[in-house]
């Protein structure tokens, strides 16, 4: 068993009361925060400890704190969501339903690191029990003082409110999701400046994921060292929240070393597989990253590490396919997925992807044809010229697809049809 | 058309907003939970009050899943049709309860109890195959469950609207 650090309150069928987070230690970093520390001192603490962002990029937040310039205009804004449409990610779900005080916290120390007025929770309608979590949770914060003006008796005014999201997966890109908190169409945006410059409101907007907010409070009060030191890596720091699903005997969310094995992840955390099942594939990090090569089984689970693989960590959600699921079947699944999740905006993500999914469908069906592949790899190579980063991470499946499990694509074009159907 | 308390309600939290269109997903939410789904007159009552125009309006009502355009039974099914649930037996869960409902994916039952809508992966990967029903999570299930569920739901009352 690890250290617990996010999950230290976790308990089996209830939710953390505000007094048992302060009992293990919560709402003692912000008031050293606020007592201790100047705004610049708590970014450098959170570079520092290199905490990488959660939510998939595995962008510093500090630095991306002190992208907020000093000269840059009030009232400025950050933005966390619930909303992880990317399949597989359940996380933030968990961590709301453990300790939402701990979020809180570290939102309220975020926003007195770039000095905002305000911060947002953009929750998924799947989630309204977590919606509902934070505005009765958030009441309590304010009555104690933790929120609203001069909190703790400090010149620092800052108050978080919960926003409610009608759907869709691009509400997850920050520039889609800027807009959908406005109340526009969610689509995202290209723009020379970045929203830490100009955001929600035109005003600067920091964007950071759950997990990487409730990392906060532990990095100030127990330093930079002692954060990096949690990891299995040098490359990583922190814990991570690794979320296994798909083929496994123990689905959940565990708390790990950032940089744990993907092999310890699905054996010994995941339980394993299914008697039957032998290990085929995963997709490491979400549905937007490509299936992992079984050479790679041991790979550490970093940002850095997994990147080596030629993959991506993503948002550290392990789907476990084994030797009994079809991988065109899937990877069809997903296309389908992004299809219907696609803003609509731009044309190569539009028009590319239910072209692909035809294609996909047809092989599926036992109706595919050699040269079909070719066709696939000069569409996903289009997507690339999307808009956003929505289409390339469409076709990362695909592209791993055909790059590393072409023989299952082939059978079914000889055999005509799916092999894994009796 | 809308109730004193219900305009009231809704006047009072648009007033607090730093911009009444922020809050273009809550109204319709509202208005949707009141009427059952979100109707022609409702969206442009809704628009009226977050003063936009009807089509703003309706550029968003259809760019979201969880509005509906079009009416709906008292109970709304969201089958996860995501990879993880894929994989774990979608197909199964969904036939069943077609057969159990008889009535398609995107059709709403006689007795206009049930609606049965499928839905991008939810983010409820640890319970799959799963689905929501009026927000609620359900999950891992199977034929027995499906059954208790809807059972449970047919005797249930008041009705209710996406869970609170």
């Amino acid at each position: 068993m690890y250290p617990q650090v996010l999950f230290q309150n976790r308990k089996p069928n209830r939710i953390a009361t505000i007094d048992e987070y302060r009992q293990s230690g919560g709402y003692q970093a912000l008031a050293m925060a606020l007592q201790k520390y100047s705004p610049k001192e708590v970014q450098q603490i959170v570079v520092d400890a290199n905490l990488q962002g959660r939510g998939g990029a595995g962008f510093p937040a500090g630095l991306k704190w002190k992208s907020v310039a000093d000269n840059f205009p009030f009232p400025r804004y950050i933005v966390s969501n619930i909303d992880e449409y990317e399949p597989g990610t359940f996380k933030d779900r968990v961590m709301t339903h453990t300790d939402p005080h701990m979020i809180i916290e570290g939102m309220i120390i975020a926003g007195y690191a770039v000095l905002a007025l305000e911060g947002i929770i953009f929750v998924r309608p799947s989630y309204e029990s977590s919606a509902v979590i934070f505005e009765r949770e958030l009441k309590i914060a304010r009555e104690a003082g933790y929120l609203g003006k001069n909190i703790l008796g400090s010149n620092f005014s800052f108050d978080i409110v919960v926003h409610r999201s009608g759907g869709r997966y691009i509400c997850g890109e920050g520039t889609a999701q800027i807009n959908a908190i406005q109340g526009k169409r969610p689509h995202p945006v290209q723009s020379p400046v970045r929203s830490t410059e100009r955001g929600l409101w035109d005003k600067p907007t920091v964007l950071n994921n759950m997990e990487t907010l409730v990392n906060v409070p532990h990095i100030v009060r127990h330093g930079p060292e002692w954060f990096k030191g949690l990891a299995k890596t040098k490359t990583g720091s922190g814990t991570k929240l690794y979320c296994v699903s798909g083929k496994v005997n123990r689905p959940g969310c565990y708390e790990l070393p950032m940089g744990t094995s993907l092999r310890e992840i699905i054996e010994e955390h995941g339980g394993g597989l299914p008697a039957g099942s032998e290990f085929k594939t995963c997709l490491p990090g979400g549905a937007s990253t490509c299936y992992l090569q079984k050479q790679f089984y041991d790979v550490q689970m970093d940002f850095d590490s997994v990147k080596k693989a030629g993959n991506r960590l993503g948002t550290g959600a392990v789907i476990v396919f084994d030797h009994k699921t079809c991988l065109v079947g899937a990877t069809l699944n997903l296309i389908e997925f992004f299809v219907r999740e696609s803003c609509g905006w731009c044309t190569p993500c539009r028009e590319g992807l239910p072209f692909i999914r035809d294609l996909l469908w047809r092989i599926e069906q036992g109706e595919g044809r050699e040269d079909y592949i070719p066709i696939l790899r000069r569409m996903s190579a289009h997507l690339w010229k999307s808009y956003c980063a929505f289409a390339p991470g469409a076709v990362s499946p695909l592209e791993s697809l055909l790059d590393y499990f072409q023989d299952e694509v082939r059978e079914h074009i000889s055999q005509r049809k799916c092999p894994f159907k009796a | 058309m809308l109730p004193k308390e219900l305009l009231g309600t809704l006047q009072e939290q648009i007033a607090k907003a730093e911009q009444p269109r922020e809050l273009a997903v809550d109204i319709m939410l509202a208005l949707q939970r009141h009427f059952g789904h979100l109707s022609d007159e409702a969206l442009e009552e809704g628009a009226r009050l977050l003063g936009m125009t009807p089509l703003e309006l309706e550029e968003l009502a259809t760019f979201y899943d969880f509005i509906y355009r079009k009416p709906v039974g008292k109970f709304v099914i969201h089958v996860c049709d995501g990879v993880v649930c894929w994989m774990n037996g979608y197909d199964r869960v969904v036939d069943y309860l077609c057969e159990k409902l008889e009535i398609q994916v995107g059709e709403t039952t006689e007795d206009g109890l049930f609606t049965l809508l499928p839905t991008a992966c939810i983010g409820y990967c640890d319970l799959s195959p799963a689905m929501l029903v009026n927000g609620r999570p359900y999950g891992p299930l199977t034929p027995e469950k499906i059954d208790d569920i809807l059972n449970k739901l047919r005797t249930e009352s008041p009705p209710v609207r996406m869970a609170r």
